[in-house]
């Protein structure tokens, strides 16, 4: 999608040293508020919106970076909390151990996926990994250990690395901001290496890319399982979070989610994925009272933000001081 | 009781019938969304919510106006033809010049308002709407008893299907809606109105959803949700049949019906995947669909 | 917040029994009614069970006696990941003392869990697994109303005594139907009859033609449609449309409520045979109650879990009276060692594993030319006494339940 090159008039694919401080700026202002906000906020509500933050910037290597729109991101969600929940619960692991293996099925599933819907592109790369993503969705209705409509529940908090009691709310709060801000600064790198110059090189024009010698099919394919492994990574520590893992992980609106939170924060830019999903996890909350009615705000921010506000709030911002954020 | 297969004949031939009458459903849906593709490149994920503003309102026409089930068949179509212009002339259009990914979006978008609206409103559980007296009663073939209405349904949708791949394939309203798409500025330059062509084009894709719902009223009840989880299935369709081709969509419609029905039977845990497994074949296989030529 | 707080606890203490109020926490009783307020379930637990606790609130005299007792509800969409987000606000932050309701078995046992953890108070009226007084049973929940097993007990026995000794499961693919499925299926097998099949399908479900041409199939005497709300109303009206009965085969609903029944017309639900544990025409003391919720209910009569709502709204007030704390645990204690009494269900108890006791009927619906008055369905044919009503203690594999 080419709104990423509108969004950055200064690349923001360039190598880490000539980015500039106002980056550097944004990411401690970011770290700061993150960890005064437990203070303040209750800290439930904080951790769901870093796991989807992780996970939306996850999303966002594929959409910003290289141009895939995925409509069937829940697949690694879900199937990395289940994954997680289930180590945790019923074999006893210890919560980083759960958290990996559910990153890691989310890295396998990753693969097999990415290896069968890279080859197409556009809509039917959406269409696929929809489809795809559906069959996770039914494997998990059926599979005896999902527990089905009902979930995991009970999924033990235990003790993090030995060392840090996760029954603890505020302790808990700053494992996760910690996970949160490893995947984070995982991204950044990958976007601001060569690696990353390459899967950009990808999205402008592809075929020339390839005439350089580039095997785009395999820059693609390792940035899709980059993806999904975050994703995964997103997906198990929120089902130690909540110590819970449900359908609602898995189901396709899931990833309608994603795709809104990363559209409204702005495309193909670093803070915009966090930004958006702390707006819409917050609306969330906000109007969880009415109902249907956040289905309808949703819907609207969708419609608002393809028609005219297509840069989202960060692109629009980094837009107006005229650097990449 | 004889069995084919091991599986008691009632049992397969009870559970293929009523795998052609959800392929009706496949059908019908899947030939509007590929009106609107492979017509207009637009993905309208909106198509399930259309769907389902096309069974209320068959429920709002028979609670406030006494309009029954026929009378529905013809109005309500309309109405919802008549909103799915004016949402293509207000927000559709400004998308063309983008990547067809913002059609999907916005389309999405959509989607999620008119079902949270309704969702609101009427509670997701479903509202009663009767089988139209004509239609009531069933026949009992041996094997099982069909119900009437059923019939009715799978009758119905072929031969709308058949009419609609005739006007769009053989007549020359469907010429130039096919040369439209292909070349546009040619078309519009021998004095066809090209963007009231897709406009009216879109609108016809719309209410040919809304017929689908008005038909599924009986059956399925009217409920907001009725749309959500079809719409993925339908798409798969799309995708198999090749998006963009009508006799495409008609045939996997219909196929893949009973192919879900025969999964019933003899895999009944698989029947929810089996559309999804073979879109994945078909997508490996031929990437433009069974039907499809790629664009 | 904190203002009005200070101001309700400077007024209370100008007023006199202060003191009884000191260990209520922040001075204000808060009761979450939980429970499906959208979809399948909304009729039969829904906005009527928040109406069935006002109404005890205000029963109970609650203002005359100086308690400030605030009710709030949401809606947990039947996930339970919406109903343990709500449970966690309610009492993390929102200072939420007892949840009440909680149809949908699989919610009820997340919000049993976090309820436990917190050391508050869970009264389940509305989810019907015997499992909440079994394997999961906790000393903060206390299981109103029902059961599966109630139900398998009073349903599942009397149609086997009626010759339906074959059976064909349509089952709600959650924690509910499950269990309801096992404890009937265990109740068929014990009185010599046997499953011919049992088929899955998913909550909230609009077609069931397939799985009624599998039941069809099966030959069994019975289909047992071992779900509830709108999936049963939907399998009884579609069952018709299939020939089902006409067949020859008898359907059996084990879970139906009399908004059902209204739902569906007494035409198709005449002759259904099921298990309540309260109708609102049973005595004056049910109809007068009926009457005054029908004013406020837009006409609609108490299923059984309102009537459990109010009952246990009525009995959890007294207890906190009696103890002059709303601690989740300790009333929760209080409640089983009180003997419970109202109008409703008459004179009960609740047990060491959080059952509450009373007696269970077996309804069946009227015929239409039988009934008087709207809303008049059902004839009473057995009353089961409220010691062989429920599962025996010790049976149930609860932990709480001493040996």
């Amino acid at each position: 999608m080419d709104t990423a090159s509108e969004a950055a008039p200064a690349t923001a694919t360039e190598p880490l040293s000539a980015v500039g401080r106002h980056q550097t700026t944004a990411f401690f202002l970011m770290i700061g508020l993150l960890a005064m906000a437990p203070f303040f906020i209750y800290p439930l509500f904080l951790m769901k919106a870093l796991c989807f933050a992780l996970f939306a910037c996850a999303f966002n290597l594929l959409i910003g970076y290289v141009g895939l729109l995925s409509f069937g991101h829940a697949a690694f969600l879900g199937s990395a909390g289940y994954t997680s929940a289930y180590a945790a619960k019923a074999w006893g692991w210890p919560p980083e151990l759960a958290i990996l293996a559910g990153t890691a099925i989310a890295a396998a599933l990753g693969l097999a996926i990415g290896a069968l819907a890279i080859r197409s592109k556009g809509i039917y790369f959406a269409n696929i990994t929809l489809a795809l993503a559906q069959m996770v969705y039914f494997f998990c209705v059926q599979a005896k250990f999902t527990g089905g409509e009902d979930g995991i529940q009970s999924v033990p908090r235990g003790v993090f690395l030995g060392l840090f009691d996760l029954r603890n709310i505020m302790t808990m709060y700053f494992v996760v901001l910690a996970i949160f801000i490893a995947g984070f600064l995982l991204l950044y790198r990958t976007i601001h290496s060569p690696f990353g110059q390459v899967l950009k090189a990808i999205r402008e024009h592809e075929p020339r890319a390839v005439s350089l010698g580039y095997s785009a099919e395999r820059y693609k394919l390792v940035a899709f399982v980059l993806s999904a492994t975050l994703s995964g990574l997103a997906g198990g520590t929120k089902a130690i979070v909540f110590q819970l893992a449900s359908l609602t992980d898995v189901h396709w609106t899931m990833s309608g989610e994603v795709v809104l939170m990363t559209l409204l924060g702005g495309l193909g830019t670093v803070f915009g994925p966090v930004v958006g999903a702390f707006i819409v996890i917050s609306l969330e909350n906000y109007l969880a009272q009415l109902g249907a009615w956040v289905t309808v705000v949703q819907g609207i921010i969708f419609i608002i933000c393809v028609l005219t506000f297509r840069r989202g709030v960060v692109g629009e911002i980094a837009r107006l001081i005229r650097k990449p954020l | 009781m004889s069995t084919i297969f091991g599986i008691p004949t009632q049992a397969l031939f009870g559970q293929l019938l009523i795998g052609l009458i959800n392929g009706s459903f496949y059908a019908m849906l899947s030939l509007g969304l590929s009106v609107i593709f492979g017509l207009l490149n637009i993905i309208n994920f909106a198509h399930g919510a259309q769907y389902m503003m096309g069974a209320f309102a068959a429920y709002f026409l028979l609670q406030w106006a006494g309009l029954g089930y026929w009378w529905a068949l013809l109005v309500a179509p309309l109405a919802v033809g008549v909103i799915g212009v004016v949402l293509e002339r207000t927000m559709l259009k400004r998308l063309y010049a983008l990547d067809h990914l913002y059609g999907l979006l916005l389309t999405f978008g959509l989607a999620l308002v008119i079902q949270g609206l309704f969702r609101n409103q009427f509670g997701s559980s479903g509202l009663p709407y009767q089988i139209p007296s004509g239609l009531t009663g069933g026949r009992n073939l041996g094997f099982m008893v069909l119900p009437n209405y059923r019939a009715w349904v799978v009758i119905f949708s072929l031969a709308t299907c058949l009419i609609t791949w005739y006007v769009i394939e053989r007549t020359k309203l469907g010429a130039y809606l096919r040369a439209a798409t292909e070349n546009p500025g040619l078309v519009q330059a021998f004095g066809v109105n090209v963007p009231r062509m897709i406009t009216l084009t879109y609108g016809f894709g719309v209410a040919l959803a809304a017929l689908a719902g008005v038909l599924a009223a009986p059956i399925y009840q009217v409920n907001p949700l009725m749309g959500a989880d079809l719409i993925i299935v339908v798409f798969a369709v799309v995708v198999i049949g090749g998006m963009g081709s009508i006799l495409g969509s008609i045939v996997t419609g219909f196929t893949l019906g009973i192919v879900e029905g025969l999964t019933k039977v003899f895999y009944p845990e698989a029947s929810n995947t089996v559309i999804f497994v073979i879109m994945a074949l078909v997508l490996l296989v031929r990437p433009a669909g069974l039907f499809g030529r790629e664009k | 917040m904190m203002k009005r707080i200070a101001i309700v606890l400077a007024t209370v203490l100008a007023l006199g029994p202060a003191a009884a109020l000191a260990q209520i926490s922040d001075g204000v009783i808060k009761i979450g009614v939980l429970n499906d307020q959208s979809s399948l379930y909304a009729d039969l637990a829904g906005q009527g069970s928040v109406v069935a606790a006002r109404m005890a609130v205000e029963d109970f005299g609650a203002e005359k006696k100086g308690m400030k007792v605030e009710i709030v509800s949401a809606d947990h969409q039947n996930k339970p990941d919406v109903g343990s987000a709500i449970a966690r606000q309610w009492y993390d932050v929102d200072k939420v003392d007892v949840i009440l309701d909680v149809p949908n078995s699989g919610v009820a046992l997340a919000v049993n869990q976090i309820t436990r953890d917190k050391g508050k108070a869970l009264l389940v009226s509305g989810a019907a697994t015997a499992d909440l007084t079994g394997k999961a049973c906790s000393p903060n929940t206390i299981h109103w109303t029902y059961d599966t097993w109630a139900l398998a007990n009073g349903t599942g026995n009397a149609i086997v005594k009626t010759g339906g000794d074959t059976w064909f499961f349509i089952t709600a693919d959650y924690a509910f139907g499950h269990a309801l499925e096992r404890d009937v299926e265990a109740v068929v097998l014990k009185n010599g009859g046997k499953v011919l099949g049992k088929v899955r399908h998913p909550l909230n479900t609009a077609d069931f033609s397939s799985f009624l041409l599998q039941a069809q199939a099966s030959k069994a005497k019975i289909v047992g449609l071992a779900n509830a709300g709108g999936d049963t109303t939907n399998s009884i009206k579609q069952a018709a449309e299939f020939g089902i009965v006409k067949g020859g085969q008898s359907l059996a609903g084990l879970l139906v409520f009399i908004t059902d029944v209204h739902g569906l017309g007494l035409p198709t639900a005449q002759g259904l045979i099921f298990t309540e544990t309260f109708y609102w025409d049973l005595n004056d003391k049910t109809r007068a109650f009926a009457k005054r919720f029908a004013e406020r209910d837009k006409g609609i009569h108490p299923t059984m879990i309102h009537a459990g709502v109010y009952s246990a709204v009525l009995h959890y007030l007294k207890a906190v009276e009696a103890l002059k704390s709303d601690d989740g645990t300790k009333v929760i204690a209080k409640m089983k060692e009180m003997p419970t009494d109202d109008p409703l269900f008459g004179k009960g108890t609740v047990r060491a594993d959080g059952r509450k006791i009373h007696p269970a009927y077996l309804v069946e619906v009227k015929k239409p030319a039988e009934s008087k008055a709207p809303w008049d369905y059902y004839k009473i044919r057995a009353t089961i006494p409220a010691d062989q009503a429920f599962r025996p203690l010790d049976q149930g594999e609860c932990p709480l339940v001493k040996k």
